[in-house]
């Protein structure tokens, strides 16, 4: 029953992304609510060879959740076969809506991170490189919060989340066809301190 | 026998455009009928020799605008260095109406007097001239802006050959990780110099109109964030690192405010960013679409942006101050990453249709769009300060290079392969 419902979410947002956008206006009016603003201008260093410039916090988004019989501990997040072990969904050319090949997924991950409100999640959000790769970093916000408006309709706090995007500058598969393209339309989920 | 003859010419052909090739930094692709002849006589040099051969400078600047032929060495009928040693009547069987000539002395090892002298033959009357003193240091820079007096004299237009380029590499590492470089070389292509080395992604690099400042993304704490760095001293200020998106740096025209996109609000919006009191205000309001890539119009009062408030990317006109936005481009289904020519007349975008994109130009005034470009994975375009180039990104052979186009599409230019994937180029102002 609950399963159906974000189905019938899904689509909706599927429908509404397709006419307009107005599916991801929903998720920014979200943001707007919950996020504390922060505005940081104590970045001051010096240039060349700073130390800063080598990137600190980000090594996560390159780690891939490795789920070996020695770390199993029970929690459903660990199971292989759960739809919970996928954290890759993907996206059509210039659009933010979920396909329904990741729904199961999706329904997945929002129960999951309804039922364990102390979990966080950081969602990357990334795009294919064709088009401005300043449009593209929008765009990769954009799928980020399409998938987090989705994943808090169990109960789940924005707080719970983490958006980024990478735009086209992280792709996954290098190549310039549409297969290396669908690989890179996509947005990662990362559940923090996994 | 004329067979053998030629044989051995196009063999000489073979040798002599090697060698310019690599002695090139630029390769001209097409549209170099039209070049004006030039002689450029070699430098004459008093004392030790000048660690820089500023004639050859000189001449590569000139043929590299696609706009000037110099005539091989051979052909100089003689090697005056000043008017004195000049035959006028005998420089007039060749072709080429401009003569140029000059000379380098060094005295102590350091300083170098440099003098040069534009002739037009024909009138036997001095276009150009001027004599300088320079260490070593500034010998290539000199020679640039010698070129860029030469071609202002004869074509009337500022040259550019003593601008800058910015622009960002990537390369693979032994241990398979990318790193990024922001990387500021001659308008040449030669001299580049690392400003910012960084593992994660740079993007988006824009001059500051006095050519001493950059601006750009930088997502080496995890997000993009904008800084703006000084090239002398290459102290930096991280000026926008709010929650979300802080990208597409753009400069107002007086220097003191920068145009930003940033997503705080939970979209992506057009924001201006006084840069002495830090305030911020907003330009665009528009929480349905994605809004970015702001350049300033020449008058500083007008920007112009990429918006899919109509449901594909187009390019958009708007009020500093904010208010209706105008959509600007009509052709094609993605048009974005706009710049302004230096008059404000000439839009450059990346033009997109059926899933190609192109470099393309549209007259403001008229409406009229022409496409530049042909491989169809152009992207980044930025007007060179006289408005007469732009230089963007192309691919390769699955290398990202950087390429130039006359706004008339006309001559056509493309940076050495350097083995580093380069793009996000962004030409400087005029250096004073």
């Amino acid at each position: 029953m609950k399963s159906l419902k974000i189905t019938a979410l899904c689509l909706s947002l599927i429908w509404f992304a397709g006419c307009t956008t107005t599916g991801n206006n929903q998720a920014g009016a979200d943001g707007q609510n919950g996020e504390v603003m922060v505005e940081d201008r104590t970045g001051e260093t010096s240039g060349i060879g700073d130390e800063n410039a080598s990137g600190t916090g980000i090594d996560g988004a390159e780690t891939q959740v490795i789920v070996g019989e020695g770390d199993y501990t029970g929690d459903e997040i660990n199971d292989p076969n759960s739809p919970l072990a996928n954290r890759v969904v993907y996206f059509e050319y210039d659009s933010s809506a979920v396909r329904f090949e990741d729904q199961a997924t999706l329904e997945a991950h929002t129960a999951y991170l309804g039922d364990n409100p102390n979990v966080t999640i950081r969602l990357i959000g990334h795009t294919d490189e064709r088009g401005s790769r300043e449009y593209n970093l929008a765009l990769g916000e954009r799928r980020a919060l399409s998938i987090r408006q989705i994943l808090m309709l169990q109960g789940a706090s924005i707080q719970q989340f983490q958006v980024t995007s990478f735009g086209e500058e992280r792709p996954e598969a290098e190549g310039f066809d549409e297969s290396a393209w669908q690989q890179n339309r996509r947005v990662e989920l990362i559940y923090i301190g996994q | 026998m004329t067979k053998r003859w030629l044989t051995t010419i196009t063999f000489l052909g073979a040798c002599l455009s090697f060698q310019a090739q690599a002695e090139l930094v630029i390769d001209i692709v097409g549209g170099t009928e039209a070049a004006l002849p030039i002689a450029i006589v070699p430098f004459g040099s008093e004392g030790p020799t000048a660690p820089i051969n500023i004639s050859e400078i000189i001449s590569n600047d000139l043929a590299s605008s696609g706009r000037f032929d110099p005539l091989p060495k051979r052909d100089l009928i003689s090697e005056p260095h000043e008017k004195s040693e000049i035959n006028f009547k005998d420089w007039r069987l060749l072709r080429s109406e401009g003569l140029l000539v000059g000379k380098v002395s060094t005295e102590d090892g350091e300083l170098h007097k440099v003098q040069f002298q534009l002739f037009d033959v024909y009138k036997s009357q001095q276009l150009a001239g001027m004599r300088y003193q320079v260490p070593a240091g500034g010998l290539r820079r000199l020679a640039h802006k010698i070129a860029d007096q030469v071609y202002e004299a004869l074509t009337g237009e500022v040259g550019v050959f003593s601008t800058r380029l910015a622009f960002v590499t990537e390369v693979k590492g032994v241990d398979g990780k990318k790193r990024y470089a922001l990387q500021v070389s001659d308008a040449d292509g030669a001299n580049p110099r690392t400003v910012l080395q960084s593992k994660q992604p740079i993007l988006s690099p824009s001059w500051a109109p006095d050519g001493e400042r950059l601006s750009y993304v930088s997502f080496e704490n995890g997000n993009a964030e904008v800084f703006v760095q000084e090239m002398r001293s290459g102290r930096r200020n991280s000026v926008a690192a709010f929650k979300g998106i802080n990208s597409a740096p753009s400069w107002s025209p007086d220097g003191t405010k920068l145009a930003l996109t940033l997503s705080k609000s939970g979209n992506p919006e057009i924001y201006v960013l006084e840069l002495a009191s830090g305030k911020l205000s907003r330009v665009t309001h528009n929480s349905q679409a994605i809004d970015t890539e702001a350049v300033w119009m020449p008058n500083g009062k007008e920007l112009l942006f990429t918006s899919d408030r109509g449901g594909r990317p187009q390019i958009y006109k708007v009020s500093v101050d904010g208010g209706r936005a105008q959509r600007v481009t009509f052709e094609g289904t993605y048009n974005s990453s706009a710049d302004i020519s230096p008059d404000g007349r000439t839009l450059t975008m990346v033009h997109g249709f059926k899933g190609k994109y192109y470099i393309a130009v549209q007259d403001l005034q008229t409406g009229t769009l022409q496409v530049l470009t042909e491989t169809g994975r152009d992207e980044s375009p930025s007007f060179a300060p006289n408005g007469r180039v732009i230089l963007y990104a192309t691919e390769q052979r699955g290398k990202a290079l950087l390429a130039s186009v006359s706004v008339d599409g006309e001559i056509h230019r493309r940076f050495g392969e350097s083995g580093k994937d380069v793009r996000e180029p962004a030409w400087s102002p005029l250096r004073k």
